[in-house]
């Protein structure tokens, strides 16, 4: 069953979105949130846990330190107040994947709350106030076998594996962001891009969309033009990339806007987006009156972070994210358009590793903003998690600068590291993708391009130096890409003189 | 004297002179658990083999003059809710037949690395519901002193182990009385240290913010030695205090002496001290009751009355806080991945929620679900403030009348228990009239303060065991031993001899 959706326009010449954005961070400790196994991502099933993490009867919890000095950090960052005392809470309800059948989480108590981030989208900031971040568990993963789907109805058995049960995480809640209009798709793709950045700088989370490191639900709703109210909204869940985030907004406020037109009410649900086909299907019903009979967790003593504690975190904190756009434009030099398009394709913190890998400014902007965007919007995921790195993108480009391969030939370089062919130079070797700058081999070339083009030949003979170009194309052509073009073009005139 | 009638310390004394042998005295008290548990039903599972095996290796120790502390060698019983890596902990209930605990309990490591010998796990009521031990799941345990009534409970399988000299020694666990009563009703002493000063790593939980873990024996020195050995901070346990415990057995030294001059004894009118309100407070109890308060007035103490007037709804604010925690802690016990599982009757394909059903019905007893019922709904939303929340604000105005007294008092007495130990079946069929036995000994959980219950003698009207309570500030558990060795010492001079020698001697019976 397909949804009717509303032409774009047409959404918007009538209604005002409100977006919601949950976004959960897996952080990087060391160990789980309130026990010693290791917090790491693979392994096999089951083989990271403990009495804790698997709830056995007469296991208890003990709060991960460095949990909460990441938590503390994140909500400095998104310029939260941190509480002073603050108690976690038991959010109770029956889930195979849940060891204990409650969800060790924070309630009316979170460690952060009431803060703001600043986005910047089309070149200009836009505030998004935060309402809390607050620490939890997560839940081990439930793989449904057999059926169609992979979900759990229509399965005929499923397995849990127990590993990310207790990993901590960091739910990161928005207020309501109204007046985005138009913009709303590009608002919650740029604030998840941007928090991910800043999660990077902080440092605390791998942040890997793709690995379910950061994971965003979409929270939307409309209301009429100008009402200046909030409709009801819906919650639509597995949104695993900035793209994806973009698109299930446009797809909800079109789908939002057909069930209203048609006068009938939005059900408030959760519903699950669709990488593949780009559409939301419906979920659970959700409702505000759903009962998790949250009541403070006796096992565990408040948290109360002293505020010399809180100060020097705050001397911990990267750079402010407005403030270091403004730096990195004007130590790249970079024009506003191009800073624009690198913030919008989410390439930032790629091109700063790769400068720092020692690639230029503009090299770096030229593979991150045009090859790889295309390749990765062609592939449907984020630049990032394409699966080449910064470092692999300065190495194709100190080839290019050696003049061992030029901007053609790097091409088919990345062609081989999506590959998994090894290094660029690996790839280089093996491929034989070296540009010929041996004058012996490129001189017969030449000649060769003389006597069939003598036209051209008289042309550049009597002085009209830019038809060379066809000449540099037919050696090209003849040496299959593979010839250094500066020195085709020097033999071609020097021939020709 | 009988190895069997030894206390802890007097085993301990033996070891350390080489008159007997860890094996001799683990094998003695095995004997006396084939002899007279069949009747007794103290334990619901008797690990001998693994018990001599420790005796032996605590022999081992001894002979090469290492021993691993005063206690290493003398046996001991643990009650069924404490994890014990190897041997089955049920908690009393059908949902964790079978389950092996792949670790052991905090207290249970501690208990090892003294090289005490573990003789088995003592029944409970289901998961530690209960004033009586007739809630278990695999049957009640009959009380040594008259074995067609209760033990006392939840853990009336350690007191009754330690009363019918099945061991010298036992663990129990106290979330509302659950030491301090069956220490009352068998004669015995238990001791509900302060809230955070023994480690609750491996008690499955019947109420967080309530249950702590304390020793269950005959003489309040050997609670003493017992306590000092589990007690003092683990880092498993959040909720544990820093503070290292203070010299319990030094305190026991100066109380035997029988001296109370100087100390203030406070009566507590709310808790049976009212002798003009005396209802539900049987007459025997309140005779005896008054007897030690004279008998410590006679040997230096001072009396004060005191009052703590919100302790009247201490019964209705526990049964609120103990459900609610209840109810959550209870929810994993879901068939998923240990315990007990049981597929539906009648559904071709049943779902995870099917089955998780279909097995907590089958596996959790009666007051286990009227429990689990009651927390849910304490907990529910449009509920949580009028019952949960309003029970954690009595919570505070309890402790701040336990403040209050405690500024008068050094200590606040009472009788542990309204009653001696009544029927089997006699209240099964009346939860309140169940609850109500508790109502001396709960206040001190809500508030976490220390407290004991040694034997006071025995009723006149039926013959039976009465506790007297003494309770005292946080952390200052010594002073419950110090007064609890004082009132212990007097009493046993006024009897001529230790309570439980008038105890049936229980040799021969069978059921």
């Amino acid at each position: 069953m397909s949804d009717v959706l509303v032409p774009w326009d047409d959404v918007l010449a009538a209604y005002d979105p409100a977006l919601g954005l949950e976004v959960h961070v897996e952080l990087n400790t060391n160990t789980k949130m309130f026990c010693g196994c290791p917090a790491v991502y693979g392994g096999e099933p089951n083989t990271q846990v403990c009495p804790t993490c698997l709830g056995l009867p007469g296991a208890m919890p003990v709060v991960n330190g460095k949990a909460i000095e990441s938590a503390i950090r994140i909500g400095l960052a998104l310029n939260c107040e941190i509480a002073e005392w603050c108690r976690f809470a038991r959010k109770n309800y029956f889930y195979p994947d849940m060891p204990k059948n409650f969800q060790t989480s924070q309630y009316d108590e979170p460690i952060c709350f009431e803060g703001w981030m600043d986005v910047e989208v089309d070149g200009e900031n836009f505030r998004v106030e935060i309402e809390r971040a607050h620490m939890e568990e997560d839940t081990g993963k439930s793989l449904h076998v057999g059926g169609a789907t992979g979900r759990i109805h229509g399965a005929d058995y499923s397995l849990v594996d127990y590993n990310r049960a207790g990993i901590p995480l960091i739910e990161i809640v928005t207020k309501p962001i109204m007046g985005a209009g138009e913009k709303a798709p590009a608002v919650a793709r740029a604030y998840v891009s941007q928090l991910r950045d800043l999660i990077l700088a902080l440092g605390v989370s791998e942040a890997r969309m793709d690995q379910g490191n950061l994971r965003a639900d979409v929270n939307l709703s409309l209301a009429p033009k100008g009402s200046g109210g909030l409709g009801t909204r819906t919650e639509t869940k597995n949104v695993n990339s900035f793209r994806s985030v973009e698109r299930a907004v446009r797809y909800e406020m079109q789908r939002h806007a057909a069930v209203l037109n048609a006068g009938e009410a939005i059900f408030q649900e959760t519903r699950h987006w669709h990488e593949d086909t780009g559409v939301t299907t419906s979920g659970r019903a959700k409702s505000d009156a759903d009962d998790y009979r949250y009541f403070p967790e006796p096992d565990l003593v408040p948290v109360a972070p002293s505020r010399e504690w809180v100060d020097e975190l705050r001397g911990t904190l990267p750079e402010n994210p407005v403030e270091r756009r403004a730096r990195l434009q004007a130590d790249w030099g970079y024009t506003d358009l191009e800073m624009r398009d690198v913030v919008a394709s989410g390439v930032l913190v790629p091109i700063e590793e790769t400068v720092a890998a020692g690639a230029s400014p503009q090299a770096a902007r030229k593979w991150w903003s045009s090859e790889l965007a295309r390749r990765a919007n062609d592939a449907g995921v984020d630049v990032v998690d394409l699966g080449v790195s910064p470092a692999q993108v300065a190495a194709v480009q100190a080839l290019v600068d050696a003049k061992t391969i030029n901007d053609k030939l790097a091409r088919q370089v990345f062609d081989g590291l999506l590959a998994g062919e090894g290094t660029p130079e690996e790839i280089v070797a093996a491929r034989g993708l070296a540009v010929v700058s041996d004058d012996g081999a490129l001189g017969a070339a030449v000649d060769v391009a003389i006597a069939a083009n003598p036209d051209v030949a008289d042309k550049i003979r009597d002085g009209k130096v830019a038809a060379a170009g066809a000449l540099i194309g037919a050696v090209m052509k003849e040496m299959k890409g593979q010839a250094d073009a500066g020195r085709v073009r020097e033999l071609i005139l020097e021939k020709l003189s | 004297m009988s190895l069997l009638r030894k206390t802890a310390a007097q085993l301990a004394d033996a070891l350390a002179a080489g008159e007997t042998t860890s094996v001799e005295i683990t094998q003695a008290h095995l004997d006396r658990i084939g002899e007279v548990d069949g009747a007794v039903h103290a334990f619901l599972h008797v690990d001998a083999e693994g018990a001599l095996a420790q005796a032996a290796e605590s022999d081992a120790r001894r002979a090469a003059g290492k021993p691993a502390s005063a206690l290493d060698g003398v046996p001991i019983a643990v009650k069924d809710v404490l994890a014990t890596e190897g041997l089955p902990t049920t908690c009393g209930s059908k949902i964790l037949e079978g389950w092996v605990p792949p670790y052991d309990a905090t207290v249970v490591k501690r208990l090892r690395a003294a090289g005490l010998p573990i003789l088995g796990k003592t029944n409970m009521d289901e998961f530690a519901m209960g004033s009586s031990t007739e809630h278990s799941a695999y049957g009640p345990t009959h009380n040594p002193w008259d074995l067609d009534r209760i033990p006392g409970g939840s853990g009336g399988g350690s007191a009754a182990a330690v009363a019918a000299f099945e061991a010298p020694l036992a663990l129990g666990t106290d979330t509302g009385g659950s030491i301090r009563q069956p220490g009352a009703v068998t004669g015995t002493v238990g001791v509900k240290p302060t809230y955070g000063s023994v480690s609750r790593y491996g008690l499955v939980a019947l109420a967080n913010s309530l249950d702590q873990v304390g020793p269950v024996t005959r003489t309040v020195l050997d609670a003493a030695l017992l306590h000092e050995l589990i007690g003092g901070h683990d880092p498993l346990d959040s909720t544990s205090i820093r503070e290292s415990v203070p010299d319990l057995t030094d305190a026991v030294r100066m109380g035997a002496t029988g001296d109370l001059t100087g100390v203030r004894v406070g009566v507590v009118k709310e808790l049976g001290g009212d002798s003009q309100e005396n209802e539900g407070w049987q007459d025997g109890v309140q005779a005896r009751f008054q007897e030690a308060v004279d008998l410590m007035v006679a040997n230096g103490a001072e009396v004060v009355e005191v009052s703590c007037p919100t302790f009247v709804h201490a019964l209705a604010t526990y049964y609120l806080i103990l459900p609610a925690e209840a109810s959550s802690n209870l929810a994993k016990f879901d068939a998923m991945r240990y315990g007990l599982r049981v597929l539906p009757e009648g559904i071709i394909d049943p779902s995870a929620e099917d089955v998780m059903r279909a097995t907590r019905d089958a596996g959790f007893g009666d007051e286990v679900k009227r429990r689990i019922i009651l927390g849910t709904y304490a907990l529910s939303s449009g509920y949580y403030d009028a019952y949960y929340g309003q029970a954690q604000k009595v919570r505070t105005l309890i402790s701040r009348d336990f403040d209050a007294a405690f500024a008068k008092a050094d200590v606040l007495i009472s009788p542990t228990a309204p009653t001696t130990a009544f029927k089997l079946g006699e209240k099964l069929d009346d939860p309140i009239a169940m609850y109500l036995n508790d109502l001396a000994t709960i206040p001190a959980n809500l508030s976490g303060v220390p407290g004991i219950s040694v034997p006071g003698g025995l009723a006149e009207e039926d013959g039976l065991p009465v506790g007297i309570q003494i309770l005292a500030p946080t952390m200052a558990d010594d002073r419950v031993y110090r007064v609890g060795a004082a009132l212990e010492t007097l009493l046993t001079d006024t009897w001529g001899g230790p309570l439980l020698d008038r105890a049936p001697a229980l040799e021969g019976v069978s059921r």
